[in-house]
């Protein structure tokens, strides 16, 4: 049995050794927001933090987690970011998104007004196929409104 | 009444003939120009949704008793099944189907390409069936793979038969011709890699199935299905709610689909069957790898006196061959011509549709190679482009239904004049320099494909259409048509698409053709309520039809009087006013085309290689613009694919295996936002007179073509080296720049005239 701090909610659950906490959040919790587009590290799609800090929750074993907040999209729902992303149009296919907020989120959190260089930086790691990069730093920068 | 007219329909380059039916007038377009709601920046509607995680993809589809699929694919580029034991499979954990090349069509025991399935289990878990995969026992026999496109054409082992087009007389131009220069121009195969995999959901219920899959055509799917099961098309249920993307490779319903329904009717649970990233990048379709032997030969006054070339399309297993030769052909007003293109069958993963396919790569060897004639001429690029500006289309003689080339153009000067000062900003090691690339396509949509629009009493309206967006916006753009057309505001229309069991027909979205095609059904559904809801006004508030109009949410009279549109609306109660809309034809004997130009600059370093574009402006005619920051969005989305497409993307395969070996996001190398120039995006909205009530034409796929050779000829503005070859790695540069310097110190004389 493992407890896991999501969003400010506790959970109780089994999970064999080896599993992913993206398939935890995912299948066991149905937290669907999390997206797997890669499954092994490269993408950032299934990015989550733990006590603020994004990690890739596709190769983060559940097991490691420990007693560290887990925050996901679900948990940033209302964070100003969600509108500044729409607003901007820094969404095409939507899948990446959740990851890119959640990488954002962490940037905005430790420097609320970064610099271009400061967003590519802290972005770089989250892949958008569809190419909404450009309005993902606009995005960051208005944020604040 | 309904009539029955003939009409041309075009989809990435092939056209076909169709009968339909018209049974409304057409209306007139609205005036030039942004609108109340349409030509506005309109952010998406569903953002919210999307961005919060809520909106559900295929990926996130759960049913009760799903199971998971996993796939026995070759790791051999050509090799015969000589024996295949399932047993071990179907005992292991978990596993409750297992199948083979025996038992359906889509699996195979002579796999012609690695990745090409072979087997497929159904399991609990996908941890399961994946485990169980594993324990199939296969003894593969080995067989000598073909990879060389050449070599290939040699042989004649052809996808499709080559073709040849010849206009005027080829030779006659080169003898007619002051300067002449031939190259030799390849492309790399690049992957869609959408971040949603290709998968899908098949769910046997109330006699028939449904099927939950990532696509970009729910109708193509749906015909695909029946016809394998033998169902009745409406017993197929075709649903995709929110799609993570496709780029063109998601128009069929893949080997996954047949796969998930076999399984899931074997086993009478619904199955999944989803490709895995490194299966995305073998077995999922690609954009097929070019060689073009091409010439351009000029009068000293720059005009084109022949165009020519060989195209050899080296195309996978499958797929089909797309028009490598089409800029060629359609760009400029040269009269002689000689093209060849051969469709080259390898033991390679099959081709799939991405992005403006064939031309993407065909604009490539095109714009780079007129850039070479007009150093050899010494005219100015931009200049030598619109000496050969073509009128009408020089394929069969039509008319263009719009052509605002010329107006691109002439956007373009400002930013072409910088040349100069951009060249003189290099430093050191860092040569900068300017390059453009014109772009031509399709994208004019056609029919069938139609819209229903309800309104209620609350005067909100609903569109409904079993279309799909696929992630460019597609379904906030019905909102501000059937918006425009109701006068009423964007957040009192609501859109319900994605599910062919809940609306009409509707295009596959490729092709650049979802606005132009689905838009006109949309405002004809819209219009038909309003006309219904003007009717009933004049009865109402006893007044004449022709001089009621719906605005801001009122109904207006000519005479000063105005209604809430809830004093008629509400007086029905449950009632809804529903009007429906279809997509009218194309414009007769005309060609309806997109057309662009682009402006990059680029700095080199020449003791590196390395490449970084620092500005890319992109002026393109896509006739009117629906949604001002969506358009935007989908420019920046090409040009961005384009840069990967021209710096850093290559599937690399083992040239004596045929074996992939970029299978992950960390060998394929996608751009991040850490490589992304400044864009500067300029649309010239024009609606095209002749195209449907809307007057848009598509805009999905025109931004990405000319990225490849608007950088390659900034390359050689900056350092003098003709970069022939895709992706421009630093290893290919410095080839390139090596060549350049040996060809300064030949004598002067012996270069080629």
């Amino acid at each position: 049995m493992i407890e896991l701090d999501v969003n400010g909610q506790r959970y109780e659950l089994e999970a064999p050794v080896g599993r992913s906490l993206a398939d935890v959040l995912r299948d066991d919790l149905g937290l669907i927001g999390t997206k797997i587009a890669c499954g092994e590290g490269h993408c950032g799609a299934c990015t989550v933090q733990l006590d603020g800090v994004p990690v890739l929750s596709c190769i983060t074993l559940v097991h490691t987690v420990g007693s560290r907040k887990i925050t996901t999209i679900e948990g940033l729902r209302d964070h100003p970011l969600v509108d500044a992303f729409v607003v901007a149009d820094a969404l095409q296919c939507g899948f990446c998104t959740p990851g890119q907020i959640v990488s954002a989120s962490a940037l905005v959190a430790a420097n609320p007004s970064p610099s271009k260089d400061e967003i590519r930086h802290a972005m770089a790691g989250n892949l958008c196929r569809c190419g909404t990069y450009p309005k993902i730093e606009e995005a960051i920068q208005a944020w604040q409104g | 009444m309904a009539r029955l007219i003939k009409t041309e329909k075009e989809v990435e380059g092939r056209y076909t003939e169709q009968w339909i039916v018209v049974d409304e007038d057409a209306l007139d377009q609205w005036p030039e120009g942004p609108l109340e709601v349409v030509g506005q920046a309109v952010p998406r509607i569903d953002g919210h949704d999307r961005a919060r995680g809520l909106a559900g993809y295929t990926a996130d589809v759960r049913l009760p008793g799903l199971l998971q699929a996993a796939v026995l694919r070759s790791p051999h580029a050509h090799a015969r099944v000589r024996s295949i034991d399932l047993s071990r499979a179907l005992a292991a954990d978990g596993v409750r189907a297992a199948i083979g090349p025996d038992d359906i069509e889509g699996l195979t025991d002579e796999p012609a390409y690695m990745g090409a399935p072979v087997a497929a289990v159904a399991a609990d878990t996908f941890g399961q069936a994946r485990a169980a995969v594993w324990l199939i026992e296969v003894e593969w026999e080995e067989l000598e793979p073909l990879l060389d496109p050449d070599e290939a054409v040699k042989q004649g082992s052809l996808l499709d038969e080559s073709e040849t087009y010849e206009r005027g007389d080829f030779e006659r131009g080169l003898v007619e011709a002051d300067a002449v220069v031939e190259a030799e121009y390849r492309t790399q195969v690049v992957l869609h890699n959408a971040l949603e995999t290709h998968q899908s959901i098949a769910h046997w219920e109330d006699g028939g199935v449904t099927i939950y899959i990532s696509t970009q055509y729910i109708w193509g799917v749906r015909a695909a299905v029946a016809k394998l099961t033998g169902l009745p098309q409406d017993k197929v249920r075709v649903i995709c709610l929110a799609m993570g993307g496709g780029f063109g490779a998601k128009n069929s319903p893949g080997d996954y689909t047949p796969i998930a329904v076999e399984l899931a009717k074997r086993t009478g649970q619904p199955v999944r069957c989803a490709l895995t990233r490194r299966e995305e990048n073998v077995a999922a379709g690609n954009r097929n790898a070019t060689i073009q032997r091409i010439t351009a030969a000029a009068r000293a006054d720059g005009i084109l006196t022949a165009l020519g070339g060989e195209f050899v399309n080296a195309i996978g297993h499958g797929g089909w061959s797309s028009s490598t030769e089409g800029p060629m052909q359609m760009l400029y007003a040269c009269e002689n011509m000689r093209t060849v293109k051969h469709s080259a069958k390898l033991n390679l993963p099959p081709m799939a549709a991405f992005r403006a396919p064939g031309f993407v790569e065909g604009t490539f060897g095109l714009e780079c190679l007129l850039d070479e004639l007009a150093a050899k001429l010494d005219i100015d690029p931009l200049e030598l482009r619109r000496r050969n500006y073509a009128d009408s289309d020089r394929l069969d003689e039509r008319p263009f239904s719009s052509k605002q080339l010329a107006e691109c153009y002439r956007r373009a000067e400002p930013h072409w004049a910088r040349r100069d000062e951009v060249r003189a900003s290099s430093f050191g090691p860092w040569k900068r320099g300017v390059g453009l690339a014109s772009q031509i396509w399709y994208g004019g949509g056609g029919p069938p494909s139609y819209a229903w629009v309800r309104v209620g009493s609350d005067g909100h309206a609903q569109v409904v259409t079993a279309m799909q967006d696929i992630g460019t916006g597609s379904r906030t753009a019905m909102a501000q048509i059937a918006a425009e057309e109701l006068g009423i505001p964007i957040d009192h229309v609501h859109v319900s698409l994605g599910d062919s069991a809940r609306g009409p027909y509707s295009t596959l979205s490729a092709g650049s053709s979802t606005i132009p095609s689905m838009g006109p059904a949309t405002r004809a559904a819209a219009a038909d309520a309003k006309r219904q809801i003007i009717e009933i006004a004049a009865q109402r508030f006893d007044v004449e039809e022709r001089v009621l109009d719906l605005k801001g949410g009122k109904i207006v009279s000519a005479d000063g009087g105005s209604w809430d549109l809830t004093e008629i609306t509400g007086l029905l109660e449950d009632a809804q006013i529903l009007g429906k809309g279809a997509r009218g034809p194309n414009p007769t004997g005309m060609r309806v085309l997109t057309f662009g130009v682009q402006v990059a600059e680029v700095a080199v370093d020449v003791e590196t290689g390395e490449v970084r574009v620092d500005k890319i402006v992109a002026i393109h005619d896509v006739g009117r613009v629906i949604n001002t920051l969506g358009a935007s969005s989908q420019v920046e989305g090409g040009i961005i694919q384009g840069l990967g497409h021209t710096l850093s993307e290559e599937r690399l395969m083992d040239p004596a295996s045929g074996r992939i070996l970029t299978q992950t996001l960390d060998t394929y190398k996608l751009p991040t936002i850490a490589d992304v120039p400044e864009i500067v995006i300029d649309l010239v909205d024009v609606p095209d007179p002749h195209l449907t009530n809307l007057g848009a034409k598509g805009l999905g796929e025109p931004p990405i073509i000319p990225v490849a050779a608007a950088i390659a000829n900034a390359i050689r503005d900056a350092t003098g080296a003709d970069v022939r070859s895709l992706p421009i790695s630093r290893e290919e540069l410095l080839k390139a720049l090596r060549e350049a310097e040996a060809k300064k110190r030949e004598p002067v004389g012996t270069a080629a005239s």
